[in-house]
């Protein structure tokens, strides 16, 4: 005879292991990864601190994208831990995962007990619209998109790199992009800056740039600087940004960037294009490498042909950009593994990528020191700065 | 033979190629094989004292030959050098 509700409820709960409110909010403190399996309204409603989302008919799916180690300890839980059981015996029997529990109680009896709990910030209709298919990846859901909308990132250039950053990274929510550019349309440029178009040939680089980011999300908070960045000004503007996207096109300002980003302790997503090659990196200052611990010297002139124009595949780029705002939206988000302490080299002809390995320099002469140890007058310390690009002609 | 490849700033300084064969036994015979074969590419690799120049990086398969033994780093056939100069090249122009 088939059993009751009731009766399988019992069966399933003698066969997994419970845990009650009192130890797992221990384990919240040492890192236990928390699985809240409720529906998207109740975990709206208030959830325990950090839990993760994973509803129950979800659970089999999604796990995976959360906890990809069978033997992490997991706890899952839901309302009042009957939902969470089933759950974690599916995850135990048919998923192999060694070590999870189910809360007893459920958030029902954890709120009984007077431990915190979270209270998300909720979007509105139109933002749960637009970023539905980010709340469909658990890496990112509600919690990572929030982070996106509370994120200011600074754009050093809306050129070719940073053309296609702009308009993904306005696309996916981030909520303030700065952008630092001084020039104007021109006709050569629109084979590979796919921010501005021919009707705005003249019109300062910037405000094309916040044109079609507003078209694509009027939410973006957009904050221009069109002016030339040097050493009077970079502390003054990079200050209070979460993450710079490098598209500069010449060594001095490379340098000067590197320096005052590792003072300020901002993470840099780095990179340079030339041809048919590209290059990228993530420079996430006292946690990896900085920019003098890859390239201690700038190489002389005449091997930099980086000052005057040169030629590029106009989709390089575009390639290339958007694996910064990919880089991008891992550093905000918090998840995956960035390119820090790795140089990637694409090469678009041969659609090959080279990965070599890039290590902290312990005599570097920035990052070897404490921020605060780096003087206002070490920024950008290069090498015949005035005289580089005059000698490169 | 090694495999050495070439960045795209020192391709004319070899005919082109984005791929060049050198021999040797250490990083370092490699290196001044492709310099002899290639004699354009002397400077740029190594300053007068025979150093390899510091603002070029060379990598033993994945791996900064400085954080071996530099040009001392023994080198197998099957191993590829990755010749990298640092490239500016952005895109703000």
């Amino acid at each position: 005879m088939s059993p009751s509700g009731a009766e399988l409820l019992r069966r399933v709960k003698s066969q997994i292991d419970e845990v009650d409110p009192s130890e797992v909010a221990e384990l919240i403190d040492e890192g236990v990864t928390v699985v809240d399996v409720r529906e998207a309204e109740e975990y709206a409603a208030g959830h325990l601190p950090g839990a993760k989302h994973v509803p129950r008919s979800y659970l089999e799916t999604r796990i995976e994208g959360i906890v990809p180690d069978r033997s992490a300890h997991v706890i899952l839980y839901c309302a009042s831990g009957n939902r969470s059981a089933y759950g974690a015996r599916t995850l135990e029997e048919d998923l192999g995962y060694e070590h999870v529990r189910s809360m007893t109680g459920g958030i029902t009896l954890w709120k009984d007990r007077g431990y915190e709990v979270q209270v998300p910030r909720t979007l509105t209709a139109e933002q749960r619209e637009r970023y539905s298919r980010h709340m469909l990846v658990p890496e990112i859901g509600i919690e990572g998109q929030q982070r996106l909308l509370d994120a200011k990132v600074l754009l050093l250039g809306a050129g070719g790199l940073g053309s296609p950053t702009a308009l993904y990274l306005a696309a996916a929510g981030v909520g303030t992009l700065g952008i630092v550019d001084d020039d104007v349309v021109d006709l050569s440029n629109l084979q590979r800056q796919v921010i501005h178009s021919t009707d705005r040939i003249g019109t300062p680089k910037v405000d094309s740039a916040e044109e079609s980011i507003h078209a694509i999300n009027p939410d973006v908070n957009v904050v221009k600087y069109p002016v030339r960045i040097d050493a009077s000004n970079i502390v003054e503007i990079i200050e209070g940004y979460d993450v710079i996207v490098d598209g500069v096109d010449n060594f001095p300002t490379r340098y000067l960037l590197n320096d005052a980003s590792v003072r300020l302790k901002i993470p840099v997503v780095s990179a340079s294009i030339l041809g048919f090659d590209g290059q990228l990196s993530v420079f996430k200052p006292y946690e990896g490498p900085c920019y003098r611990c890859l390239f201690r010297e700038p190489p002389p002139a005449e091997l930099a042909p980086s000052c005057g124009a040169n030629g590029v595949l106009g989709v390089l780029p575009g390639t290339m950009g958007l694996l910064q705002a990919t880089e991008v939206v891992k550093l905000i988000v918090g998840i995956g593994e960035p390119a820090i302490g790795r140089l990637l080299l694409y090469d678009a002809l041969g659609a090959t990528l080279t990965e070599v390995k890039v290590h902290r320099d312990p005599d570097c002469p920035i990052c070897s020191r404490d921020p605060e140890e780096i003087a206002d007058e070490e920024l950008g310390v290069f090498p015949d700065y005035e005289a580089f690009c005059a000698a490169a002609g | 033979m090694a495999t050495i490849k070439i960045p795209p700033v020192l391709r004319a300084s070899v005919g082109g190629e984005k791929e060049v064969s050198a021999s040797g036994e250490n990083v370092g015979e490699v290196l001044r094989d492709l310099a002899s074969s290639h004699p354009a590419t002397q400077s740029q690799l190594f300053s007068a004292e025979g150093e390899l120049n510091r603002y070029v990086n060379v990598y033993l398969n994945d791996e900064d030959v400085r954080v071996l033994d530099g040009l001392e780093t023994a080198v197998g056939a099957a191993d590829v050098l990755v010749i990298l100069p640092a490239m500016a090249g952005g895109s703000i122009a």
